[in-house]
């Protein structure tokens, strides 16, 4: 239960960071929080020739929102840091609501936004978010710096667009309308505990109270994180309510085809999905509308 | 591979410095270089929490914090709660609400409550119980322990020392 040898470096800069992984070949890694690599090199799943240490990089941290309402959060920001933000609070409530089901205090203070996508487990609770709000990656890499939806960011367990030598710098949230109806629901064996299956739901309405647009991501329920385009296809048009809902619910367990572990049975979590979905939906719609009630 | 890097840090407000190899763990370099053996490893892959440390005023676990990554840290570990001989406020109402037996997992609990503590002076039953839902106690049970934390609590409030 400890890791094996390494060479360590604390660059100061991005340009570094990059000099310092190409110097040092296919085996070395970035380290961002070390919530999930560090464990890794205790039991020696990861062995990594030398770690790159980005938690000196200043210009990796930071949450700000630009003149057109997108929310930035630098890579390297702590999840305990978004979990607290009064900024974030009100620029993306959803992913407000989302890190303090991340793991515990002690993993917060220590795991980053861009450390969780870049690990990219499927039932961690960052990917699912970004990808249910359509958020950019920005990262850099030997090839320079690129854009990446998050729609084409998740290639499968603990696998992303991400090349060699690559690191993301930088999170982009589009605008966030005050008036979107949102929830973020999952169930975990324990407080803390990876998600067996969660939900991440919004959706607009239009003026005369139709839903405009509508997003419904699942974790916990395959390779990656999943968006639930047939169940978003039966909110989009439709005026809110229970019957509709459910319908999106029943078409979200049609189209979940999650695997069996330890934790939970396939059964089970696309049975727990769709209720997921319609607990999400009715949260989300309550939150808005408060005369509706569930 | 085997280079030694100097570390210098602050612990429990004594300065220390001591070489260290990139792959010791923060908590083994609190243990078997500083000779502060209150730091506690059980899992050695941040599940059970024992081996939580304050560093720069943050709960964190020192088993997955290389020592090297401390270097210019204020660090308190259970050793730094006490004035002396006399515990403190949160150790007391352990002690008081009998909530150790084994005592393994306790330094864990104490950081971490410390920690809640200072950022919310007034929490309710379900903050302290979602905030040591990263802490695993096997022998005594939860209970006395957020009984524990919330006494602490009420004593600080009330200016007990």
């Amino acid at each position: 239960m400890k890791p094996p040898k390494f060479d360590y470096f604390a660059p100061d800069s991005i340009e570094s960071a990059l000099t310092l992984i190409a110097e040092h070949g296919d085996d070395a890694r970035y380290l961002a929080g070390g919530q999930s690599l560090v464990p890794m090199m205790n039991f020696r799943v990861a062995a990594p020739s030398a770690l790159i240490d980005l938690n000196g990089i200043a210009t990796l941290r930071g949450i700000k929102v630009d003149k057109n309402s997108r929310l930035h959060i630098g890579a390297m920001t702590r999840t305990r840091e978004i979990e607290m933000d009064s900024t974030i609070a009100s620029a993306n409530p959803l992913l407000h609501a989302a890190a303090p089901h991340i793991a515990h205090i002690q993993i917060r203070n220590r795991g980053t936004i861009g450390g969780s996508l870049a690990h990219a487990d499927p039932a961690a609770e960052m990917p699912g978010i970004v990808l249910a709000c359509n958020a950019e990656i920005n990262s850099i890499g030997p090839a320079g710096p690129r854009s990446i939806a998050a729609g084409d960011f998740f290639e499968g367990i603990y696998s992303t667009a991400l090349q060699d030598g690559e690191m993301i710098t930088e999170i982009v949230f589009p605008p966030w309308p005050a008036a979107r109806c949102w929830a973020f629901q999952e169930i975990s064996r324990r407080e803390g505990d990876f998600a067996m299956i969660g939900i991440a739901a919004w959706f607009d309405l239009n003026e005369t109270g139709e839903i405009s647009a509508a997003s419904l991501t699942a974790i916990g329920a395959g390779d990656t994180p999943l968006r639930l385009p047939a169940a978003e296809e039966i909110l989009s048009g439709q005026p809110p309510g229970d019957v509709l809902f459910a319908e999106a619910a029943q078409a979200a367990v049609n189209e979940l085809d999650p695997g069996s572990d330890l934790h939970a049975s396939a059964e089970y979590r696309r049975e727990v999905g769709g209720v997921l979905v319609e607990r999400a939906l009715k949260t989300a719609l309550q939150r808005e509308a408060p005369g509706y009630t569930a | 591979m085997t280079e030694q890097h100097h570390l210098t840090l602050t612990v429990n407000g004594r300065a220390h410095s001591c070489d260290v190899e990139p792959r010791m763990t923060l908590a083994d370099c609190l243990r078997e270089k500083l000779d502060l053996t209150g730091t506690h490893l059980g899992c050695e892959h941040g599940v059970c929490g024992a081996c939580t440390i304050i560093v720069d005023g943050a709960a964190v676990r020192s088993c997955l914090m290389f020592a090297v990554q401390a270097e210019g840290a204020e660090i308190t570990t259970v050793e730094g709660l006490a004035d002396g001989e006399t515990l403190s406020v949160l150790q007391q109402a352990f002690h008081d609400n009998f909530a150790l037996q084994c005592g393994f997992c306790t330094p864990g609990f104490l950081t971490t409550a410390e920690t809640i503590l200072a950022e919310n002076p007034s929490p309710t039953r379900a903050e302290v119980q979602s905030a040591i839902s990263g802490n695993i106690c096997r022998c005594t049970g939860y209970v006395p322990i957020i009984d524990a934390i919330l006494e602490a609590a009420e004593r600080r409030r009330a200016g007990k020392k």
